[in-house]
């Protein structure tokens, strides 16, 4: 059986090596558990790092440091979740779950009922989603699908700015510019045209749920825009040229080859948004009127969830009225975090595998 | 037999016949027509609701700008508010007052935000845990920041006082979660490769993890802080019954402070033009410090993480 | 001076996949070995297995016994310490690129502690110029960084790096792979000299390679070491005819 000779010259170069045709034979392995040189002694770096140990106790220590801290998140809800339940046990055992059905709220008589709060909070968060939806939609294809490159960087850009502007800053603005559009244009404009609706009828002072919906919209528009787009990004190329192989037009392509494979995700994105509505509080509460009505029109003042704690909690007197604020909170806590993980988990089922990035 | 839909072999053979597709019949047309329109249509569409929410969400922006630049003066800087009905005065106390909040803020978010990070990129990865980390986390991202804040105050307020130090414990549970996401995302972008490095040259897991993993990472994970600390900067709701806010000079830990945001809102809703002015001037301050942050995320992220490579 | 590898009864998995299947083998001391093979057939995994590289995957499991001159290096160390007696080179080269030169060739030591200016000086010059790099890099050894030299010039350093801690044994796994031919000489040229005061091994796919620098060469396939003798012997008289299928190229 003969082989191909394998073995190639190499140049002259060190001297005093064997050729690979030299080697030694196999039963040099004998020796091998011994070095085959001199025994030199443990030159200073080998005896330094002998020396050095293996660092397990060092290693465990920080594990368990790393542990501890990410462990503290859990500890942080539990406790959010523990004191808030503590402190409205008044409440709950003098009201129990009818809390959320009754609608008086008058801190003299002690009678607390979180209806009102509950019809603002989820008045202004739809309507808020109504209008910045199909907005936020409009801008998120515009981005990803029909913007010009040069374009995309400086407008999502924007859209990233915006988002940054704290609720507070966006209020004042609400307070001295919307507020007078609202009472002097838009307001008149809605009660002549659409009137007859029955939604824009008594005084328009400028506050009210339309405002307040309104300033909401801006400004959970930028997130259901950018986690939109994350989601259309992460619909791979080959859906959307498979789509016009077949011959359709850009809306078409858009249509079935992203859309519809992002709808669970999309869906996600404007659950997050409601999310971001439950929640907010300065802006809406600075523009809102803050008064416990339901009421069918939308110039009405109203309240939230959120902007009564935010107006009555530092006054309140009385531990039954405290108690009820907190256990309007805990409401407020249980329900963002449902509508959250809903919302996360739909949004992570489609981006699955691809970078997040951080909303 | 050919299987081109548009050469239909008449009946005979067993196949239904079937009316072969005109490809330039007027139906044909009309649809392509119509489809085009439609194209056109979402397209102008989708431009057009770009306009509407660009247009104004800038004129905010600017009109922003203005009318803080307008208001601004150095007087504002180095005064505190004037008794009500005076005019000048400024909000030097509420800056300080932020700046010391955000300061214990940040000296407990931050740590415990990097070391939970840190967790889930070099420890947790693959483990259930971490997975229910990473989703708490996210959860307690959606927290509305009122109910933070009145869980402080249950905490550390009630039957005490209002103090900066709650202000900054509430502020730092807001810093949390973005931190930990942030720097988790940094330390994943690390080549593993560079881990193998050092751990083959015998350097235990703990020193691997400080001097390369967060070493390579640490721009990013310091912008994601930078991040979080903006964002925290500007909330008013957690420290409303926390920090509480202050008229006057206050360094002190266990008192109510003022802060920036705080102070916005008072004077936002008061019935003075004075204090609207210093309102306005606040704002802008507010948001050129967000700016400048956001900015400065957005270049290190089109960088790229490592320094160095090629 | 190196020390010889004893590897009895390795058997390797990573999940369920049973990646090594009962190695037996001798690694001589101040020799080169090949170990060649077709792609997937666990030669890297057995270098892993060497020095405990393998466990750093959470899903890996080992089990036999490897022996470094008396030690048992998995019952009686701990894998940090062996890591430091068995370096290794890994197949693309990979600097810290926040590190200058200097810092990367001595990170084996600093980052373990060690504080000595003078030595720490001594020691990167001498890992260098046993890398055959030192003519090249002499200049700008804090100035620029690790990342930023050419392929092959940031392998020569990788394998100066490992040097710099003065290990007994040199696993390399594929080493030049990644390299144009001309640095793929000075690597191969760097093996001859070291051989005689590190014990090397060295993984390839290039059989010429195998027979260019090593003494010894053991030919692994589908997680089986088929067979193990002198270079010399595998590549003109092969036992197996799996081993002469593979060297006269009819598979891999």
């Amino acid at each position: 059986m003969t082989t191909q000779r394998m073995t190639t010259e190499r140049e002259p170069n060190p001297p005093a090596r064997s050729t690979p045709l030299s080697v030694p034979a196999v039963t040099n392995f004998v020796a091998a558990s011994e070095p085959s040189g001199p025994e030199l002694a443990p030159s200073p770096i080998r005896g330094f790092l002998r020396s050095r140990g293996s660092g397990a106790m060092a290693d465990r220590t920080f594990a368990g440091l790393m542990l501890l801290c990410a462990l503290s998140i859990f500890a942080i809800v539990a406790f959010i979740l523990t004191i808030l339940i503590l402190r409205s046990k008044l409440s709950l055992a003098q009201f129990g779950f009818h809390f959320f059905l009754r609608s008086d709220w008058d801190p003299v008589s002690g009678e607390f009922g979180a209806l009102p709060f509950i019809f603002g909070t989820l008045a202004t968060s739809l309507l808020a989603l109504a209008m910045a939806v199909p907005l936020a939609m409009g801008v998120a294809v515009f981005l990803t699908e029909l913007c010009p490159q040069k374009l995309r960087a400086p407008i999502s850009f924007l859209t990233e700015l915006l988002a940054a502007i704290p609720s507070v800053v966006y209020g004042l603005w609400a307070v001295f510019v919307l507020v007078p559009i609202m009472r002097d244009s838009l307001g008149p404009f809605l009660s002549k045209y659409l009137g007859w609706t029955g939604f824009f009828e008594g005084y328009n002072f400028g506050v009210g749920l339309l405002t307040a919906s309104i300033i909401l919209a801006i400004m959970i528009l930028p997130i259901i825009s950018s986690i939109t787009r994350d989601i259309m990004l992460a619909v791979p190329n080959s859906q959307r040229e498979a789509v016009l192989a077949l011959g359709a037009t850009r809306w078409e392509m858009i249509r079935t080859g992203v859309l519809r494979n992002a709808r669970i995700g999309i869906v996600g994105a404007v659950i997050l948004g409601l999310g971001r509505a439950l929640g907010e509080t300065m802006a809406v509460t600075m523009v809102i009127g803050n008064h416990p009505d339901i009421s069918k029109s939308l110039f009405a003042p109203g309240y939230t969830l959120a902007s009564v704690i935010a107006n009555e909690f530092s006054e309140a007197t009385g531990n039954l009225y405290t108690s009820a604020l907190i256990e309007i909170g805990l409401a407020l806590f249980l329900v963002t975090i449902v509508v959250n993980a809903i919302a996360r988990a739909l949004v992570w089922a489609v981006t699955r595998g691809t970078p997040a990035r951080v909303h | 037999m050919s299987t081109n839909p548009f050469h239909v072999p008449p009946g005979g053979d067993g196949t239904p016949a079937r009316a072969p597709i005109n490809m330039r019949s007027r139906w044909m047309r009309i649809n392509s027509a119509r489809r085009y329109a439609v194209n056109h249509l979402i397209s102008g569409l989708a431009l057009l609701s770009t306009i509407l929410v660009i247009v104004p969400l800038v004129a905010i922006l600017v009109y922003l700008l203005y009318k803080g630049a307008s208001s601004l003066n150095l007087a504002f800087f180095t005064h505190i508010p004037a008794p009500v009905g005076e005019p000048g005065g400024g909000m030097a106390n509420a800056m300080v007052g932020s700046g010391i909040v955000l300061l214990v803020a940040s000296l407990m978010g931050i740590p415990v935000g990097i070391g939970a990070g840190v967790y889930l990129a070099e420890f947790g990865r693959g483990k259930a845990l971490a997975s229910a980390v990473r989703f708490t986390a996210d959860v307690l991202n959606g927290v509305p920041s009122i109910v933070v804040g009145i869980a402080v105050f249950g905490l550390l307020v009630e039957g005490r006082h209002y103090s900066a130090f709650a202000g900054g414990v509430a502020l730092a549970i807001m810093m949390v979660p973005t931190i930990t996401r942030t720097t988790e995302e940094m330390l994943a972008t690390v080549p593993h490769a560079i881990r193998e490095a050092a751990l083959g040259l015998g350097v235990p897991k703990w020193r691997t993890v400080l001097s390369v993993s967060l070493k390579t990472a640490s721009p990013g994970i310091i912008t994601g802080c930078m991040l979080a600390f903006a964002r925290v900067a500007g909330e008013t709701a957690p420290l409303l019954f926390t920090a509480f806010g202050n008229q006057f000079w206050s360094l002190s830990l266990t008192q109510p402070i003022a802060a920036l945001p705080l102070q916005i809102y008072a004077y936002a809703i008061s019935p003075y033009d004075e204090w609207h002015r210093l309102a306005w001037a606040g704002s802008l301050v507010l948001i050129v410090m967000i700016m400048v942050s956001v900015t400065l995320v957005r270049i290190y992220a089109s960088r790229g993480m490592l320094k160095g490579a090629s | 001076m190196g020390v010889g590898i004893n590897v009895e009864h390795l058997n390797a998995w990573y999940g369920t996949t049973h990646t090594l299947q009962d190695i037996n083998l001798r690694l001589p001391a101040n020799h080169a070995t090949a170990l060649i093979g077709p792609s997937g057939c666990g030669k890297s995994t057995f270098v892993r297995c060497l020095n405990r590289m393998h466990e750093t995957n959470p899903i890996a499991r080992a089990t036999g016994v490897v022996k470094m001159g008396d030690l048992d290096i998995y019952k009686d160390a701990d894998p940090v310490e062996i890591r430091r007696r068995i370096g290794m080179v890994f197949q693309r080269p990979n600097p810290f690129p926040t590190m200058s030169i200097y810092d990367n060739v001595a990170s084996g030591l600093k980052l373990n502690g060690f504080r000595n200016r003078a030595v720490l000086d001594e020691t990167v010059e001498r890992s260098l110029k046993s890398a055959a790099l030192w003519e090249e890099v002499k200049d700008d050894l804090k100035k620029k960084s690790g990342a930023s030299l050419s392929g092959g010039q940031q392998q020569r350093m990788c394998i100066a790096r490992a040097l710099a801690v003065d290990p007994e044994v040199l696993l390399m796994d594929e080493p030049a792979s990644a390299l144009d031919p001309v640095s793929t000489s000075k690597i191969e040229d760097l093996i001859f000299q070291l051989k005689s005061q590190y014990t090397i091994v060295i993984v390839t796919h290039n059989m010429q390679q195998a027979a260019r620098v090593a003494e010894n060469t053991g030919f692994f396939l589908n997680g089986k070491m088929v067979e193990f003798d002198s270079t010399h012997k595998i590549f003109t008289n092969p036992k197996d005819k799996r081993t002469e299928d593979y060297i006269t190229g009819r598979f891999g």
